[in-house]
């Protein structure tokens, strides 16, 4: 983490907060690769991709194990206060949310297989579906590397853009309508796109919340279920001097 | 210099420190310091060792006195009076400030009269009356049930945890408005510290309290306010809670967790 440069009296201590800090970048990286492993599975109908995705849920979930412990271990060991204390609190948040969002990733993975085994018409809106996810693996980036940066201006981004990728899933389920009124025939497919659809939206929540988590490392202040103008002008103002 | 540091407005202040300066002969260890100490409440005092932190709190009860290079200069209230004026009596102010120190200073007397004996010098109490307070101040110390077959049992028999529980309640015995703690665990082990964490919870229903501490979980587990002093200032003020979760100062942050050197 580039911004933790002031180093502790500990040298230990030092790195092994920089250890789980790496640690939650490798899994947010597995966690996003997961989620554009399945939405390549969904836009070539690759079951093989699909299959991969789904198996490598596993891992994300053991990373989320491992750093678990390992937190609680630094807490026991070092008594942990001010940024040090925001940082472990905020990591435990986040691989929660990376969890999840391979959690996410895999359910795509799942429903990409049975679409493919029922048959999909290519009529359907995936082009639509494959730019929502676009847009919520890019805020997934965006707010890891605001983490990797301690990068409250970045973190706002995230906040700000959420709007979007509720937007094009609003806009997803009417196309999706659409589509069933039409032509009932696609009916069990479109259904099935539409807890894709969710599947995305959810991730774009999730990366919502680490960017939260993010500002509350880096000035202390939780804002989280604020009104967003007042959390944002708040966040950017109250860093620690 | 440091600005003047407001209570929030639920607090009274008991102490209040106006800008104070402190001189060891020619060191200036205390520097313009402004602090309020808030009523029944516990304030810790933190900072890397020579800050001024034990020098502040000796400033309360003019221990400093004792010694002719010594002089502060400015003011400390207490209830609003200076207790710095000469005028003030000084034997008063350690009857209303009690203190106790790093290391248990039992007198060489057994543990009934090491109590009984700061007691005489202020009050005339009938034998059943001191045994009562007797009573009671080692009760209010938690040591009351560890001693009271062997009151007249040298106080220095004691353990090192019981020995400052022991003189805890001989500063609470004439029943002070204040009590300073200088580091008052520091030569204990972790139960008897627990022991008389539990009992700065107790005391602080009756007492302002003011502990000076170098271990920072003391500070967070039992003040309520925590001052960080650095180099003789007074560097922040702030509710503990705070001070531990969110400190306002880069500094302050970097002592609390660990990254000053």
């Amino acid at each position: 983490m580039t911004n933790m440069s002031d180093k502790h009296l500990s040298t230990q201590y030092n790195a092994e907060l920089s250890a789980i800090s790496n640690q939650v970048l490798q899994m947010g990286g597995l966690a996003e690769s997961q989620v554009a492993q399945a939405i390549y599975a969904l836009t070539q109908l690759s079951p093989e991709t699909a299959e991969r995705v789904v198996e490598t849920e596993a891992k994300v979930n053991q990373l989320e194990v491992e750093i678990d412990s390992e937190l609680s271990t630094i807490i026991a060991r070092r008594q942990p206060t001010a940024r040090d204390l925001r940082l472990l609190v905020a990591i435990s948040k986040m691989i929660a949310n990376l969890e999840r969002v391979g959690d996410e990733a895999a359910r795509i993975a799942r429903t990409v297989r049975r679409l493919i085994d029922s048959g999909i018409s290519s009529r359907l809106p995936i082009g639509d579906l494959a730019y929502e996810a676009d847009l919520a693996i890019m805020q997934l980036r965006k707010a890891l590397d605001a983490f990797a940066r301690l990068d409250v201006s970045r973190a706002l981004e995230v906040l700000k853009q959420d709007d979007q990728i509720d937007q094009e899933f609003d806009g997803l389920m009417r196309k999706l309508i659409t589509f069933m009124m039409e032509d009932p025939r696609t009916i069990s497919s479109c259904i099935d796109l539409v807890f894709v659809a969710k599947a995305i939206e959810r991730v774009g929540d999730h990366a919502k919340n680490l960017a939260e988590v993010t500002i509350y490392v880096v000035n202390g202040i939780d804002v989280r279920h604020t009104p967003a103008a007042f959390s944002l002008e708040e966040a950017s103002v109250g860093a620690t001097n | 210099m440091t600005a003047i540091i407001d209570l929030p407005a639920h607090e009274q202040a008991k102490l209040a420190v106006q800008n104070l300066n402190f001189y060891y002969g020619g060191f200036h260890a205390l520097k313009s310091i402004n602090l309020a100490l808030p009523e029944k409440k516990v304030t810790a005092f933190i900072g890397p060792s020579g800050c001024g932190k034990s020098t502040l709190l000796r400033t309360f009860n003019r221990m400093f006195e004792l010694y002719p290079e010594q002089r502060a200069e400015g003011q400390i209230l207490l209830d609003g009076a200076n207790i710095l004026d000469k005028k003030f009596d000084v034997s008063l102010i350690r009857a209303k400030i009690g203190m106790v120190f790093q290391k248990p200073t039992p007198f060489p007397m057994s543990i009934y009269d090491n109590i009984a004996f700061g007691v005489k010098l202020f009050e005339t109490l009938s034998n059943d009356a001191m045994d009562e307070r007797v009573e009671w101040a080692l009760k209010k110390a938690a040591l009351w049930n560890e001693v009271k077959d062997k009151l007249q049992q040298s106080g220095s028999g004691l353990s090192g945890g019981q020995q400052q529980r022991l003189c805890i309640a001989r500063g609470i015995a004439i029943k002070p408005e204040v009590l300073l703690l200088d580091e008052p665990c520091s030569a204990l082990d972790p139960i008897s510290t627990g022991k008389i964490e539990e009992l700065i919870g107790e005391l602080k229903h009756d007492y302002t309290v003011v502990i000076v501490t170098h271990n920072m979980q003391q500070a967070a587990r039992c003040s309520d306010y925590t001052a960080y002093m650095y180099l003789g200032d007074l560097v922040e003020f702030g509710p503990t809670r705070e001070v531990f979760t969110k400190p306002k100062k880069k500094d302050t942050e970097d002592y609390i967790t660990g990254r000053f050197g």
